[in-house]
């Protein structure tokens, strides 16, 4: 892929530029020769999918990774992060999506935590310290209190206190990575307002979002990634949201994904008024025996919250869970599973596996009741479960009773799955299934999905990867901020569609 | 896509070449190794009835030991055991000024062990509070009741049939609480590492979210494991008074610690999710023997809880510093 030659010079110099940055992790290139230019007083809208790339280069921009190859200079000096401090020495900053902040600590003292003014005696100066603080707040228009404890306030002014961080540092780049995923809209407003004083003050942004209509409010420019790879960049009133999109998305499908006939039979799972009080509302919708739904939608909108309540692990406030017509009460975990419903967790590390215990003990956790006599555990049953089960996924491994942990994150899903298989189940519920593990276990997952579903599993896979959406689906729910945005199927499944649903965009 | 031609043994060493290599085996060692220290060290040390009197130094504290070996393998801890042991005491001694029988007594002591485990299991597993704080309160709680109740007097008077528990012989020098700690020992080993309730226990020790999300039910089996503790300290409250024949408001005053050390001692993890009973029951007899030892040597009882706790930070530090060298 060639990347389509930078816009010609803006005037200015850019302050930060990116050559040819590449970073690779064990079987990913998470970065392959990307390229990237902030300008002072401009706002640079970084666009991608999830797994494009964009939290690596935040994590290179901050000095947290070091890239594999290529250039970073700042005002036409190349320089090398070798650590947080080093990025940050160089006047770049970062505000996160959760800021990374200390909530016993006062909001002067988190300002100034680091670099605090000092005294004579080479102790803080608490009351320079405050004054200074106040001065930044009160020039952003903050409201707050520096003697306020941090835990006392709301997620917004956190952000400001974030942003006073930022400013007090003197720092000449500013990356703001999804800064509005957690405000409301009035917040979000008062951000744009700061992005402005910030831009005036001469300030480079770096803003990430997936919200389409913000990136169109306050971007001057854009760079789009998409797979690791440079795409596109340019001015953001030469294109037009559909332009975007197409550049996000526009691939080849390179994976290959198992074909299906899918043999759809009749409702198994029936879900009616799922509402919780934050997280999502109004759930309802249908699946059937064979049929692989897929539940798209950007990190934070309501998907695996859902998923838990349906297995127990969270209450919703309402809603109603009927498996072939009849209705089952899920209180817990263990009731799911004796409902037939189970659950493969995104968190593999800390929900999905028991990671120091063999793995035929993670396999059998679940299903003990059928290995044991009356309560007595019978190993050579067990094993035989575990070995049926995890040979049916092709595992690999030593042994049975080597531990979780010493897997590879693709066998260590096969082992999620197995476990699950092995209670045999109704409904499986798959949220984020081929995250972080390698093109092969991926694959592997992907034909055991669907084989699932051959034999009459009815299967949801919630993803944000859009090609496992649309190579694995039959049918795609898209969710938008706790709601049920969209319900696609046929033609209507298209890169596009997603996004646009997911994001808000309304029909071109 | 399944294939069969790759076959995953189920394991690649035996149990028995993993047995060698275990924490028990080493500490067995440790234990046979202050055998012979003691029977060189004094002559009065291999003798059948002192050495049945050495048994009284450890099998009350084993049998709480037992339960509480699950509950930290499950990652809880109850430091309340010896102020349950108060309760319980006081609550016999209370029963026995009104002349009630042995049989009352003894199920009296179950009954108040039984109810201070339920209190903590609601206050940790209900109420989702850190298990350390809420049997540190409950420590000073249950014993302060003791204390309100007894303060400087004592309960005397219990019927003569009650002394079986803690004075009796089964057999030629066989105690009753000999008897008793290894039935127990017996009992826990089984639901440890034969049922599935055991598997469970470990399942949480290791990661309790991940158990949760693999359908075991996290709160029930950690109130059960807090009613055992709470059972088993009852246990150990009719057997040391029946021991000791009297009740004061001190009675097993520190024991929560011996306790502990005894689990640790006998590789469980302090941090949750391994250990085993065996091992358990190997350190109660090294902690056991070495108090017998010290104690035919004359060594007052402060000195020789110096001994127990470099025994405990020796046992625990020295395979470490080993691998260290080696590595």
């Amino acid at each position: 892929m060639t990347p389509e030659s930078l816009t010609p010079p803006s005037p200015v110099a850019p302050v930060l530029r990116l050559d040819r940055i590449t970073k690779t992790f064990p079987g990913v290139k998470a970065l392959n020769e990307v390229e990237l230019a902030l300008y002072p007083g401009q706002v640079t809208a970084l666009v991608g999918e999830n797994g494009a790339g964009k939290s690596t280069l935040v994590k290179i921009l901050t000095g947290i990774y070091q890239p594999d190859g290529g250039a970073i200079t700042v005002d036409g000096t190349p320089v090398r992060f070798r650590a947080a401090q080093d990025a940050a020495d160089h006047g770049i900053t970062a505000i996160h999506q959760e800021t990374v902040l200390f909530d016993d600590l006062s909001v002067a003292e988190n300002i100034f935590l680091g670099h605090a003014p000092k005294s004579r005696f080479g102790l803080i100066d608490t009351s320079a310290q405050r004054h200074m603080a106040a001065e930044i707040l009160r020039g952003i228009g903050a409201e707050i209190d520096p003697d306020a404890r941090l835990r006392d306030l709301g997620i917004a002014s956190k952000h400001l206190v974030a942003i006073s961080r930022a400013l007090s540092i003197d720092a000449r780049v500013v990356i703001m990575d999804e800064p509005t995923a957690a405000l409301s809209h009035k917040e979000i407003h008062e951000l744009y307002d700061l992005v402005e004083q910030l831009k005036a003050q001469g300030k480079a942004i770096l803003f990430i979002s997936h919200k389409f209509d913000e990136i169109f409010r306050i971007a001057d420019r854009y760079t789009v990634f998409r797979d690791g790879q440079f795409v596109a960049e340019g001015r953001i009133d030469e294109i037009t949201e559909g332009d975007l999109v197409k550049m996000m998305v526009g691939r080849s499908v390179d994976q290959i994904f198992p074909k299906r006939a899918p043999q759809i039979g009749e409702t198994v799972l029936q879900v009616t008024g799922y509402d919780h009080p934050t997280e999502f509302e109004d759930i309802n919708f249908t699946l059937n025996k064979g049929e692989i739904l897929g539940f798209y939608g950007l990190v934070g909108a309501g998907r695996s919250e859902f998923m838990q309540a349906l297995f127990g692990i969270t209450k919703p406030s309402k809603g109603v869970t009927k498996i072939d017509g009849k209705i089952r009460v899920i209180r817990s975990p263990a009731e799911a599973v004796n409902a037939g419903i189970v659950y493969v967790p995104e968190d593999r590390g800390q929900q999905g596996a028991i990671r120091p215990m063999p793995i035929f003990q993670n396999v059998t956790l679940p299903s003990l009741a059928r290995t044991s006599r009356n309560g007595f555990i019978r190993l050579a049953e067990e094993f035989a479960l575990a070995r049926e089960f995890t040979q049916r996924l092709d595992l690999r491994a030593a042994s049975l009773d080597t531990p979780v942990g010493n897997l590879s994150g693709g066998n260590q899903q096969k082992v999620v799955i197995a476990k699950w298989l092995a209670t045999q189940p109704k409904v499986i519920i798959l949220d984020e299934p081929t995250k972080g593990i390698d093109i092969g276990s991926k694959a592997a997952v992907h034909d055991f999905m669907a084989e699932l579903a051959a034999q009459g599993l009815a299967v949801i896979m919630v993803s944000s990867e859009i090609p496992e959406v649309l190579g694995m689906s039959d049918r795609v729910i898209v969710m938008r901020e706790g709601r049920i945005a969209a319900e696609l199927e046929g033609d209507d499944l298209t890169p596009e569609t997603l996004v646009r649903h997911a994001a808000g965009i309304a029909e071109a | 896509m399944s294939s069969t031609d790759r076959f995953i043994p189920d394991r690649l060493q035996s149990p028995l070449q993993q047995r060698l290599k275990s924490w028990e085996t080493l500490l067995l060692a440790v234990a046979i190794g202050i055998f012979i220290a003691n029977s060189l060290a004094s002559p009065y040390f291999l003798n059948a009835w002192n050495l049945s009197d050495a048994t009284f130094n450890f099998t009350e504290k084993a049998m709480i030991a037992f339960a509480m070996a699950l509950l930290i393998v499950a990652g809880e801890i109850d430091l309340s055991v010896a102020s349950i042991i108060a309760l319980a005491s006081t609550a016999m001694g209370a029963a026995a000024q009104v002349d009630a029988s042995t049989l009352t007594l003894v199920l009296v002591g179950l009954s108040v062990g039984l109810a201070c485990g339920a209190f903590n299991a609601v206050l940790v597993c209900g109420m989702g509070l850190p298990s350390i704080v809420v049997t540190i309160g409950t420590m000073s709680l249950f014993r302060g009741i003791s204390y309100i109740i007894l303060g400087d007097q004592a309960y005397r008077g219990y019927p003569t049939s009650f002394a079986y528990f803690g004075q009796g012989y089964v057999f030629w020098v066989i105690s009753f609480e000999f008897v008793l700690f290894a039935i127990l020992a017996v009992i826990y080993g089984v639901i440890l590492h034969k049922t599935n309730f055991g598997r469970a226990v470990y399942a949480i020790g290791n990661n309790a979210t991940g158990a949760l999300f693999s359908g075991i039910r996290v709160n029930r089996v950690k109130s059960i494991l807090f009613l055992l503790t709470g059972l088993m300290s009852g246990v150990a409250a009719v057997c040391l008074t029946s021991r000791l024949g009297s009740t004061r408001p001190s009675i097993g005053l520190g024991m929560e610690l011996e306790v502990v050390t005894m689990v640790v001692l006998g590789g469980v993890n302090i941090l949750g999710g391994s250990g085993t009973i065996p091992g358990v029951v190997i350190a109660a007899f090294v902690m056991g023997l070495v108090t017998f030892g010290l104690g035919l040597l004359n060594v007052p009882g402060i000195v020789m809880s110096i001994f127990i706790g470099a025994l405990l930070i020796g046992v625990i530090a020295l395979p470490r510093l080993w691998q260290k060298w080696r590595g």
